[in-house]
Order: structure tokens, then sequence, then C-alpha cells
């Protein structure tokens, strides 16, 4: 469980974040959802600890980060797992190379258990061949497969997610989402999204904060908020024109 | 201001750069990878322009040694006080911040917009550590590349000077070998060794600290390519007064 007390963060004149509480549990898909600019990226940014708030904590399962030494903070990251917009694969590693790169780094198993460890993980992101390619030669779905087995290859504790179905397509964007859905549910991550994609927001949207102008305008799950007056919220969620016929149809149903 | 801003935060990169080492298994890897990109991926073009800059140099000073009165060893003997002194530490270093420093640059600037360094440092990977390290120590084998272009450089003269008719191979040997002061091989070697640090850490530098995107690593590259040249004459100047004022 991440719970975030009151986070201010500023660049220069520019606050970005002006006071965010909230909670993120475990073994649930959480989403941060909100416009370009409202402060999504900056929040995740520092939930991953890339950024420091100037106010406020943020405690993982007890553990405040501002308070952790540089060894603890570096333990604490090594339950993280982040999957990032454009997969940020390295690329001068293949698929297997990208995938084994934690546990090379950080763990002490020899190489038969890091094979069967990547094997199984890569398996689990239904992904059992391409294990020679490298990041350019596949596809952006594979691409944030591979990003999604990198992330869980250490077991991790925290999964962090920024846009995970931007540029896929509608059917690859579900497949993934679902696939971050089951993994959280599996290995008990507390799971943090980033998006801004109302079909993620209703495929897994088990608790979504809804973020504008750097303050936290709305919270609740994925049935709640297409029933909420919150103008801020309607506004985002009803800006497709098939979303907004979606909710005419519910109205003129309820009537 | 900015400029001491840069320096303050070119320093710290430095420190951070030695904190946090990762596995040594790994390090010896990326270090031999950075040996082959930097250093063998350059020797190529170094012993190109060592050879016909050496040639060069050979057939102009014939050429404007005109008195017969001066002796025509003096051909040998500023062939070997250019090459040694000036042309291969310091034009050879001019020309790898163009080769060598536009790849660090580029590199790890795409590392840095592609979000790769964001990746390692959620990891708990310490960035600088594994991205800049292993280019210091390839470096360091940077005064075996420069020793090469020193010896490339003289045997261009002596094939150009003899095959061209300017002096007798003798008379070039003679050159080579008279008022030799070794002190001043050690001095080019320390100059090189500075270099190689600079031509390690700078682009580096320039990388790893970028914003932007594509365009911007373009830019970055090339901004790295004028400070580490900038560098490298500021530093030739001190080294030279301090080793041979």
């Amino acid at each position: 469980m991440i719970e975030v007390n009151d986070i201010h963060k500023s660049f220069g004149d520019t606050q970005v974040l002006k006071g965010i509480s909230t909670s993120f549990s475990k073994g649930k898909t959480n989403l941060i959802i909100g416009q370009s600019g409202s402060g999504k990226t900056v929040f995740l940014k520092c939930l991953l600890g890339l950024f420091s708030p100037e106010e406020g904590s943020i405690v993982y399962d007890g553990r405040d980060y501002s308070n952790l030494s540089g060894d603890e903070r570096r333990d604490l990251r090594q339950e993280m797992g982040m999957v990032f917009q454009g997969s940020a694969l390295f690329d001068s590693m293949t698929v297997e190379g990208n995938v084994r790169f934690p546990l090379d780094m950080f763990t002490k198993q020899s190489k038969s258990e890091k094979q069967d460890r990547v094997d199984f993980v890569l398996k689990r992101v239904n992904l059992t061949e391409a294990y020679d390619r490298f990041p350019s030669e596949i596809s952006g779905g594979m691409q944030k497969r591979v990003a999604i087995a990198r992330a869980i290859v250490m077991n991790p504790k925290y999964l962090f997610c920024d846009e995970p179905n931007s540029g896929l397509d509608p059917k690859t964007a579900t497949l993934i989402d679902n696939l971050i859905q089951e993994i959280t549910e599996e290995y008990d991550i507390t799971t943090v999204i980033n998006t801004h994609d109302m079909n993620s927001v209703m495929e897994i949207g088990e608790k979504i904060i809804f973020l504008k102008d750097g303050i936290k305008e709305w919270e609740g799950t994925k049935h709640e908020i297409f029933k909420t007056d919150n103008e801020a919220v309607t506004s985002f969620v009803y800006s497709s024109e098939l979303f907004e016929k979606v909710r005419q149809m519910y109205i003129e149903e309820r009537n | 201001m900015s400029y001491l801003a840069s320096i303050g935060s070119y320093a710290i990169m430095i420190k951070e750069v030695f904190k946090k080492p990762v596995k040594w298994r790994i390090m010896k890897s990326l270090i031999l990878k950075e040996i082959d990109e930097l250093m063998f991926g350059s020797l190529g073009i170094i012993i190109f322009i060592s050879f016909f800059i050496g040639a060069v140099v050979t057939i102009q000073t014939a050429l404007n040694l005109t008195n017969p009165i001066i002796p025509k060893y003096l051909i040998g003997f500023t062939t070997r006080q250019s090459l040694i002194l000036e042309f291969s530490p310091t034009f050879v270093s001019i020309i790898m911040a163009g080769k060598v420093g536009s790849y660090i640059t580029s590199s790890i600037g795409t590392m840095r917009v592609t979000e790769q360094i964001d990746a390692l440092e959620v990891m708990g990977v310490n960035a600088l550590n594994y991205l800049v390290f292993p280019k210091i120590v390839a470096m360091l084998l940077y005064p075996f590349a420069i020793a090469i272009s020193m010896y490339v450089g003289i045997l261009g003269g002596w094939i150009a000077g003899v095959f061209g008719g300017f002096l007798t191979s003798a008379e070039f040997t003679e050159g080579l070998q008279i008022d030799f002061i070794p002190f001043q091989v050690f001095y080019a070697f320390v100059k090189t060794l500075v270099f190689a640090w600079i031509l390690a850490t700078v682009p580096s530098y320039h990388g790893f600290y970028m914003k932007g995107g594509a365009l911007e690593v373009g830019k970055a590259s090339t901004t790295a390519f004028v400070w580490t040249s900038v560098v490298i004459i500021i530093m030739n100047y001190i080294l030279t007064q301090l080793l041979l004022g």
C-alpha cells in the first residue's frame, strides 16, 4: 500500500502539485487520470522517487521515503517496477537481455535460475518468441509486453505504468490493460497507472484519481465516474462523442 | 553565471560517477564494449590522418627549407617535433572530440530522451556509473592510440620524404634522433591522459543532462564537440606552460 500525504512540488515559480493526498491499495489497479498538464507525470515521478516533493510524504508500506537513507531508498527502488510510456527498453540489448538486466544487476542467481525466471515472465506476458530480437525489430505492443516482463521480473511490490497503452491499437491496448490487471491480482502488487485513456478507465479502473491543475479533483471507481456530477470530471470523461452518446443512453434508460 | 553552474554540475557528475559502482562482472563487459567502440573503432581514422599529416609536414618543411646551409636532417627533426609535441596529442584529440565525443553525447542523449536513463534510475542503478565510468576506463588506453599516431605519422613523413626525393633515409633518421629529449614524450603522454579524461567526461555531461527530443540530441552533440575542443585547447596551453614553460 502507498499512502500519499499532502505532497507539493514546484519547478521554479510554477507549482505543479498543490497538496495531493490519497492512498493506493495492494492488489488493485489504481489509475491517475487528468488532462495534459494536470500534473499526472510529475505525481508519478514523485511516487517513483525520481522527484522529491517539497512538502508532504509518500509512505510505502510504512516506510516514509523522505526518512530513508540512500541505501534504503535503493533497496526500495528494487521493489518497484516501471513501465514507461515509450517502453524505455535498452536499444543495445535483445528482448531477453532487457528482461534479464535487473536479475544480472541485483541478484546472485545462477545462469540457469535467471534463464528460468526470464522464460517464466516472458511466457507470462505471452511473449514466447522474439527472444533474440532487438527492441527496434519488434512491434509497439510487443515492446510494451517486454517492458512489463522487465518490470515484474524482480517480483516487485509496486508497479507503475506511464500511459501503458499509448500508441497502440485499441485491441492491443485492451490486451495490455488486462495483462496489467491480471498480474496485479496474481502477484498482489500495488499498481499505479497514469493514463488519459477512457477505455483503460472502463476496463481496469478499480480506483481512479482525477487530477486537475495539480490538485486531486475527484476520487472513485470506474462505476462511480460515470455517475459523478463533478463538472471537471464529466467534461473530461465525456469529451469524446462516443462516451457522450453512452451517457445520453444511460440518462434515457434511467428516466 | 550559467557557466559556473555548468562547472558545478559537471563536478557533481564526476563525484556521482565513482559512487555506488555496479557489479564488476557487468562493469567488465561494459568496459570491453567501450574499448571496442571508442578505441578500436577510432584506430582506423587515427592511422589514416596521422600518416598523411606526417607526410604533409615533411613535404611542407622540405619545400620551405630552401637555404643550402640548413641541413636536410632538420626535415626529420621538424616532423618528429611537430608530431610528438602537438599533432598527435592535440590535433588528433580535436578530431576525436568530433568522432568519440559526438558518439558519446548522442548515445547517452538518446538514452535520456527515450527514458532509458530514467529506467536505470528507477531500478536503483547508478546511471552515471553505469554509463560514464566504462568510458573513462576505456579512454585510459588513449595514450596507446596516440603512440600509434606518432609512429604512423613519422612513418608517413619518412615515406613522403624519402620516396618524394626530398632527403635520404639516413638524413631523415638522423633528424629523428638529434636533440631527442625524452621528457617531451612524457609531456605528450601527460597531455594525452588529460585529453582522454576530457574526451570521456565532457561529452558524457552534455548527453546526460540534455533536455528535449531528437533535435536537441543533435544540438547537444554539436555543443559537446565545441566545448570538448575548447577545453582541450585551454588545457593544452596550461599544461604546456606548466611542463615546458
